[in-house]
Order: C-alpha cells, then structure tokens, then sequence
C-alpha cells in the first residue's frame, strides 16, 4: 500500500443555508479543496451523503458533484455509512490512492438537511436505525440515544448536570471557529434549564441539524512535489461495524464498533491512543462522547465524564477534544461531518487552527460514527 | 408500514415469536436465521414468555413521522426473562411511574397512526405489572406469581397461525 497524504481541505460555513442548494455545497467545499491543493484534476471521487433520498429528492450524487464540479468523466461514487459517510467517504478515497488506483482522489461529504420540517428529517435520521425492530416503533434516533445515557446514569451514579461539561467545552471551543453553526457560549446553567428533547437528553446535549460540505484532496505521496501548503499524513485508517440495532448489543454502553476502528487506525499508525495530540470524535450527543472515550480506552467504564470536569478536554488539557467545537458546536450535516473532521485535524497540524490552535499538534484522530454505534470509520493524520 | 413487510413481521410483532438455537440453547429476539452466540444454523421458532424487567426508558417529545397520534409516548428497552433486550413503545403508564428494573409484561397494542394503505398495525409494547390487587408493582418487587391477564393472540401451540 502506498503512503497518502492529504494535499488539500476545503468546508462551507454550517448553517442553514435557505439560498443554498445542496449541489451550490459541494461545489464550494470542492473548489476550496481544489484551490488549496493547487490541482485542478483527480481521479476519482467519493462523496459522503446519507439521505439526500429523503431530505431533498436526490440521489445519483456520483453523477450531480462530478458534473458541476465541472470534472466529467471521473470515476465518481457515492458513499453511505449513516452518520459516518464522510469518514467512509475518506476511507475510500484513502483506499483508492493507497491501493494504486488513484494517484489523486476526492472526497466530499455534503448534507442538506433544512429543506424539510423536523419530522421529515427525523424520519429520514431514523433510518439509521433498525427499520423493523426501532425506527417501526416510534423510537427516534434522539429516543435511542436517550435510553443509553438513561442506562448510563443509573449504572454509573452519575446526574444529568455532570454531563453539562461536555456540552459548555464544545460551545466554548466554537467560539474560535468562524464556520461553526453556534458561535454563542453556554454556561451549565444554560444546560440545566434546556428544554428536554427526548429525556435526559435536552436539546443543549444535541447536536444540531444544518447543512454544509467539506472536502479533502488526498494524494499518494510525492516527496519531489511542491504543494502550496505542508502535507499530511494519513497514517492509520480503519472502520468497524457492530449490531444495527442498540437492543442487540451484548452491553449497550460498549461501543465496541468504535473501539476497535480507533484501536486499529492507532496501531496502523505505531501509535498509542496517549501519543494523541487531539480527538475530533462524533460527538451527536453528550452521552455518545461519554461512550466514545470510554470504548477507545481514554476512560475507564463510567468515568469519561471525569475527564470534562478536570478540564483535561480542554484545547490546553492532554486529551483536546472537539477543538473547533465538535458536532456540537459546528453543526452536524450529517453525511459531511466526517470529513469536517479531517479537514479539523488538518487544520490543526498545519497550525492554521487560529485561535482554536492546539499547541504543538503533530497527530490527531478523526472519527465518525453511524447509527447508534454501529458504524465507526476512524483516520490518523500526522505530520 | 409496507404490506408485505409488515407480513413478513407479523409472527415478531403480534406474538413476540423470536428463534431457539437448538444447537446451544440461546433464545433470540428478533428471529435470526442463525445463532448470535454459536453460528449454528440448526434454529428453530420460539414464542417469548412476553415478561421481563426494564432496562432503560424515556419520553418522546418530537415523534418522527407516523407517530403524531402516540405523541407523547415513552419508549423503553425490555430485558427478557429468557435474555434478549426488547426495544419497544412502553403502553399503560404516564411515564412518571417508570424505573429502572420494574417487572414489565408484553401487551399487543396500535403502534402508530393509521397507514395511507388501510394498515393498522399492532404489535408488542410494554407494560409495568400490576399486582393481582391492583397496585403497580415497583421496581424492588419480585416477580408476581402470575400475570393480571394473558392479551397475547396465538399463544397455542408455536407454529400454528394467529
């Protein structure tokens, strides 16, 4: 397999995007990429997508972001992993230059979400669930993850408010990000008296639905090219699945899909998780940053929150997470979120972080995750 | 809710109808053609006694489509007596009553609004027990000796229709 490197990152702001279509997205994120990467060509490309089916009518997108990117013929295909496309997305393109068939590949993740009203885009999220056995039965994807954190306080003795931590540092550290969809702070008071969605869960422990794309120019490994900006390294790549339905898990609060990606995009790059200078984890709800950090071994069983409340996920602690604001505080289009990450951490190891810089960043972990764990797509990027 | 599909499920939904490995004596719900714990494909239908104890609950707020009608409804996951967890809608109870670990008993309710095609469909839901007395029994008590009433259709011999 050949060594790649990302040569290029492009991202819209999140928003909603009322003047904007979902094609007017990846154009941007893709031209971005384009111009930093300083190429006009690729072979091929992967987009990131979960329902555009649903959410605007639309599928085919292999087809509609080659042809307005203006790049017919190339090799195009979409890429669906729930919540976890953009990571999939990236994976493929990763695996594509790795494996020799590309030299130079795309990948875009672009979510349209705000076309339709809130029980339109709740019914399309509910199909990352389990059609027959969870989503048939009422039980939305925020009543899911509801029923996990419930589990979780009651196992682990801990109360609602010892979760507002998580929610305060990725609002907080949004603040730094001008593409970010809440660019207002949030104190635990705010997240106490938040209005309860589907309970525990309240609306301040979710994050939101918007629209956004952001893209990636990964390339094999040139040593003899000169690129307009510094390249990274993509040094480890994995992805893992677990049941589709939470009920079938052996232990629900295990995450074990996102372990074992993390796990085995670490080793693939000679890493232990310690060695980490940042994680930009999938954090859709507080509980599911809780789960991740326990399931990748940052934590032991009930004690990630403790992490939050010592301030060691802060940008200035020793494991940052969410460091432009995490799906929380930048918004979640849900097919493009994995690739926002990449292009987060990129942005970190190239030092063009702003005032969101890590100090000193020289690798980090990228990980999305689909469905309620059931799909994990984790990369390591270094410089 | 597609005809055929709900066709398909009929024998889970109305009589929480789940698999038996007969090679290693694991009891799955939902049916699967072969076994979770030992690969075994030598399975065979196997009606759940319908009673187990809560594992985790809460209330939904914004219903995704379909479910106006429920509005607010609470959804819980069931742990079975026989093992497997049970995703489902939780009926007879305002939600301020749950709590984790209460005795719980499979009951066959509407799920949802009615379909455009003319399907209502049932299906299991969840219930706290009530005492033969009455009072809901709370999340220490042990099991009732016997249920209130048995609302499950087809509980004669497994294989025989509904």
């Amino acid at each position: 397999m050949r060594k790649v490197d990302v040569i290029g990152i492009g991202q819209t702001d999140v928003r909603e995007h009322w003047a904007r279509s979902l094609r007017d997205l990846a154009v941007e994120a893709v031209e971005a990429a384009r111009r930093d990467a300083g190429v006009e060509r690729v072979d091929a490309i992967f987009i990131g997508n979960m329902a555009a089916s649903s959410l605007c009518g639309q599928a085919n997108l292999a087809s509609l972001v080659a042809d307005a990117c203006g790049l017919l013929p190339v090799e195009a295909v979409t890429v669906e992993a729930a919540c976890a496309s953009g990571g999939a997305a990236v994976r493929a393109a990763y695996l594509a230059v790795a494996g020799g068939a590309a030299d130079r590949a795309l990948a875009v993740g672009v979510e349209k979400m705000t076309d339709l009203l809130t029980d339109g885009v709740t019914s399309a999220l509910a199909t990352a669930a389990d059609a027959d056995y969870e989503a048939a039965h009422g039980a939305s994807f925020v009543a899911l993850n509801a029923l996990l954190m419930r589990r979780y306080m009651h196992e682990h003795h801990v109360r609602r408010e010892d979760f507002a931590p998580l929610a305060v540092l990725s609002h907080q550290n949004a603040l730094d990000n001008p593409r970010a969809l809440y660019r207002q702070p949030m104190t635990a008071d705010d997240y106490a008296r938040s209005p309860l969605v589907a309970d525990p869960i309240g609306v301040l422990d979710s994050a939101g639905i918007a629209d956004g794309a952001a893209a990636v120019v990964l390339s094999a490994t040139a040593p003899e090219r000169r690129s307009k900006r510094p390249p990274v390294r993509i040094s480890g790549s994995a992805s893992a699945t677990d049941t589709l339905a939470l009920a079938d898990r052996r232990d629900p609060l295990h995450w074990t899909a996102v372990g074992h990606a993390a796990g085995a995009a670490c080793r693939m790059a000679g890493l232990r998780p310690k060695d980490l200078d940042l994680f930009e984890l999938h954090d859709a709800f507080t509980i599911v940053t809780a789960l991740t950090l326990e399931a990748c071994g940052f934590a032991d069983r009930g004690t990630a929150l403790k992490l939050a409340a010592e301030g060691r996920l802060a940008r200035d602690g020793d494991l940052p997470i969410c460091t432009l604001g995490g799906l929380k505080g930048r918004g979640h289009p849900v097919g493009a979120s994995g690739v926002y990450q990449v292009v987060e951490v990129v942005q970190q190891l190239r030092r063009e972080a702003g005032k969101a810089q890590v100090k000193d960043a020289r690798v980090g972990l990228a990980q999305s995750v689909g469905g309620s764990g059931s799909v994990a797509v984790a990369h390591v990027l270094q410089i | 809710m597609e005809l055929p599909r709900f066709h398909r499920l009929r024998r889970a939904y109305y009589r929480l109808e789940g698999t038996a490995c007969r090679a290693c004596g694991a009891i799955a719900f939902p049916p699967r053609p072969a076994c979770a714990a030992c690969r075994s494909a030598d399975i065979s239908p196997h009606l759940l006694s319908g009673r187990g104890r809560l594992y985790s609950f809460t209330r939904v707020a914004q219903p995704p489509r379909g479910f106006a009608s429920m509005a607010p409804y609470a959804v819980g996951m069931v742990r079975l007596e026989e093992g497997p967890l049970v995703t489902a809608q939780l009926a007879d109870s305002e939600g301020e009553d749950l709590a984790i670990g209460m005795p719980m008993e499979m009951v066959t309710r509407k799920i949802r609004d009615a379909c455009e095609n003319g399907l209502i469909v049932y299906g299991y839901k969840f219930r706290p027990v009530i005492r033969p007395d009455g009072s809901p029994s709370g999340a220490l008590d042990p099991r009732p000796d016997t249920r209130v009433s048995d609302t499950r259709p087809g509980t004669s011999a497994p294989g025989t229709e509904p």
